[in-house]
């Protein structure tokens, strides 16, 4: 091409041009696949077929991310028949309403989660984080001993339950004002499953809220499968 | 040639952060990987498990490493391509030292767990709205240089850095939207899928405009440079450019293939990812056809050595990723440890490698000085070339493991290994193996931060220059 071709003279001659011609190359296809989402016909299903995590399954969720857990399991059941027998019914869009941020993942390095909900007792997760082997000869994963002893903070997972309604939840004023009773109350029963096996431990500890979370996964979305009587 | 108009300061600065960021982001690689292999390197410490020092690793390298190693090219190749010196001394200090702080709180933030979760994006708000303040002097620092430039057309290296600047920007902001609950704790504002398709939307691109475009543009200034040969051809620059920056932005639903995303956004995604080949290869044949009646260098010249396996390990994997996005490839390679080889592949392979070949080219031209050792940039090569290779057939042998043992059905339709640790079981010699690999290109990285030291605290060159291998 000579010295004077059109692309020479027109954009790298003009800085200004080539940079705004190169914005909008780039653009076109993220506009395309992103905004037909926000609406009803194009995006994912919006049906609420889950609702909202409670305060303790939100704090449960909090120390999900910040253990970064999300890198080796994910929640995410493809539609194929291997996938449907070892983990249940494939993923529906609908399941994923509440999760800002989404954790569907990217790697398995330990089993699929998002049916974990109910397929153990509390203890065996009690038991699993504080030495996954003993549950699970020839995991390696790392141990959580800490989960154990750390404690969550009825104030701090309020504010994370406000940002989350402001982020679109709905939750209602009276549900944060009240999230320290539901805290407790949801822990209650955990702690009493837990000491049925054995195992005491105080309501507010980590565990119990990862637990209470991981119990919770799945559930919903599996009743309302069998509802409309679906089948993989 | 008055070479005292640039300014070079600003170009050591930034190799000297990525020489020592390049070798903290492959030593955490390196845990990483030999905690996968031998669960007690987790430590029972809750700031060193797998979980939190993962986003340590992967930011390090990308944003670190790759981060300082871009902005090293650019800073140096741009003034003397515009021929002229920065806009603004005072806008590139604050670049330089701006950057090293995120990445000094993202070695903070990340083993205290906080995070994101979005994968590289993962540091949290406050820090988030700091890359934005930093990004944003950058690229006026970046524009007002090609504003007062003194050449009138802009090379092909610049449309590449241009884009990079342009759309991190446009990638970052919009990924990063979220709500804070805290200082160190946000959510984002899409949730579910739409969240999952507006993270894959960056992440994709997070490799198309960081680890791609950027890179292809230090290719093109200093691979002829090395040469000492025009780049083959501007047509195949000019038409590959355009075709890439458009079609790669598509591409992000191949990540979330098989979900229940709808099925028109997938398939655009698979769709665009495979035609993404074609302009992928073109920049890689630009690349080694410039070569063409240079070839004899990649006996003698080390430089050569790097950018040769660099360019071949870009076409490599994006051969790798076109045919990973096609669906029923991807049903087998999704969530297992292929991914993790074809991102190896692209990242060690053409990112590193690419990136060392431009340091050893650099380091005794912005110094003035031999290289310290010169015999231990080919050993650098050799060591991180092999390493690559057992690293990337590890990972294929785990993957194909993973995804073939995974959805193997026995005569009556069940599944072969209902017990998911019994194909955790089976990759431990591929972890270790892997581990051996890694081991091995990092070490490669330690003896060229040696080197480099060494190089930097030496004698200036005066006759000594012609002793050099990259003495062209």
């Amino acid at each position: 091409m000579s010295e004077n071709s059109f692309h020479r003279r027109f954009f790298e001659g003009k800085a200004a041009i080539f940079a705004i011609a190169m914005t909008v190359s780039v653009l076109i296809g993220g506009l395309v696949e992103i905004l037909p989402m926000f609406t009803a016909k194009l995006g994912p299903e919006r049906a609420d077929w889950v609702s909202p995590y409670t305060p303790l399954e939100v704090a449960g969720r909090d120390i999900y991310i910040r253990e970064g857990c999300y890198h080796c399991h994910s929640q995410m059941i493809r539609p194929m028949r291997a996938e449907v027998l070892r983990y249940g019914e494939w993923t529906r869009a609908a399941e994923y309403a509440y999760d800002h941020p989404f954790l569907l993942g990217s790697r398995r390095i330990g089993p699929d989660l998002q049916r974990i909900g109910g397929k153990y007792p509390d203890a065996w997760h009690y038991e699993h984080m504080r030495d996954p082997r003993s549950t699970s000869p020839g995991s390696v994963m790392p141990a959580y001993p800490w989960l154990l002893e750390w404690k969550v903070d009825a104030e701090d997972i309020t504010k994370s339950v406000r940002a989350l309604s402001r982020a679109g939840v709905p939750y209602s004023e009276s549900d944060i004002a009240g999230v320290g009773a539901s805290m407790q109350a949801q822990a209650r029963g955990i702690v009493q499953s837990l000491a049925g096996s054995g195992i005491n431990i105080d309501w507010d500890r980590e565990i119990v809220a990862l637990t209470a979370y991981l119990q919770r996964l799945g559930v919903e979305g599996r009743r309302a499968l069998a509802d409309r009587g679906s089948t993989p | 040639m008055n070479e005292t108009k640039y300014d070079d300061l600003i170009v050591k600065q930034f190799f000297t952060a990525t020489v020592v960021w390049g070798v903290v982001g492959m030593l955490v690689g390196v845990i990483l990987a030999l905690q996968l292999a031998w669960f007690p390197a987790n430590l029972q410490i809750p700031y060193l498990t797998f979980g939190r020092l993962r986003p340590l690793h992967t930011n390090a390298v990308i944003f670190a490493f790759g981060g300082n190693l871009i902005f090293t090219g650019i800073y140096y190749s741009m003034q003397r391509l515009l021929k002229t010196r920065m806009f603004n001394d005072g806008l590139s200090r604050f670049h330089f030292w701006g950057w090293q702080l995120i990445i000094v709180s993202a070695a903070i933030t990340f083993p205290l767990g906080m995070t994101q979760s979005k994968e590289y994006a993962e540091l949290i708000w406050p820090i988030d709205i700091a890359i934005t303040v930093v990004w944003v002097v950058f690229a006026v620092n970046f524009f007002g240089t090609i504003a007062i430039r003194k050449v009138q057309h802009l090379y092909v290296a610049i449309w590449f850095y241009m884009s990079f600047v342009l759309t991190i920007a446009v990638l970052h902001i919009v990924n990063s939207l979220a709500v804070p609950a805290t200082w160190f704790r946000s959510y984002p504002i899409y949730a579910g899928l739409v969240d999952g398709l507006v993270q894959w939307w960056y992440g994709h691109n997070a490799v198309g405009f960081f680890l791609t475009t950027p890179f292809l543009g230090l290719m093109y200034y200093f691979l002829p440079k090395a040469a000492d040969r025009p780049i083959y051809s501007y047509r195949l620059s000019i038409v590959h450019f355009w075709a890439l920056i458009f079609l790669y932005i598509w591409a992000g639903p191949h990540h979330l293939l098989f979900s229940a995303l709808p099925e028109w956004a997938q398939t655009l995604g698979m769709v665009f990812s495979v035609i993404l080949l074609a302009p992928s290869w073109g920049g890689m044949l630009n690349g080694l056809l410039t070569l063409k009646g240079a070839w004899h260098k990649l006996r003698s010249d080390p430089v050569i050595k790097f950018m040769v396996v660099a360019v071949s390990f870009y076409g490599m994997s994006t051969f790798e990723g076109p045919m990973m996005s096609i669906r029923a490839v991807n049903g087998l390679a999704h969530y297992t440890n292929w991914v993790i080889g074809h991102v190896h592949s692209g990242a060690l392979g053409w990112n590193g490698m690419i990136g060392f070949a431009m340091l050893y080219w650099l380091l005794p031209r912005l110094w003035n000085k031999p290289i310290w050792r010169p015999g231990w940039v080919t050993s650098h090569f050799w060591l991180g070339t092999i390493g690559i290779v057992l690293y990337t057939v590890a990972m294929w042998a785990a993957g194909l493991t993973e995804g073939v043992q995974w959805r193997a059905l026995n005569e009556v339709g069940q599944l072969k290994y209902p017990v998911f640790l019994d194909v955790v079981r089976m990759l431990r010699p591929f972890y270790w193996m892997r581990l051996v690999g890694g081991t091995m290109f990092l070490a490669g990285a330690i003896m060229m931060m040696i080197n480099f030291f060494k190089t930097i605290g030496g004698p200036d060159s005066a006759a000594e220059t012609a002793s050099t291998p990259q003495a062209a």
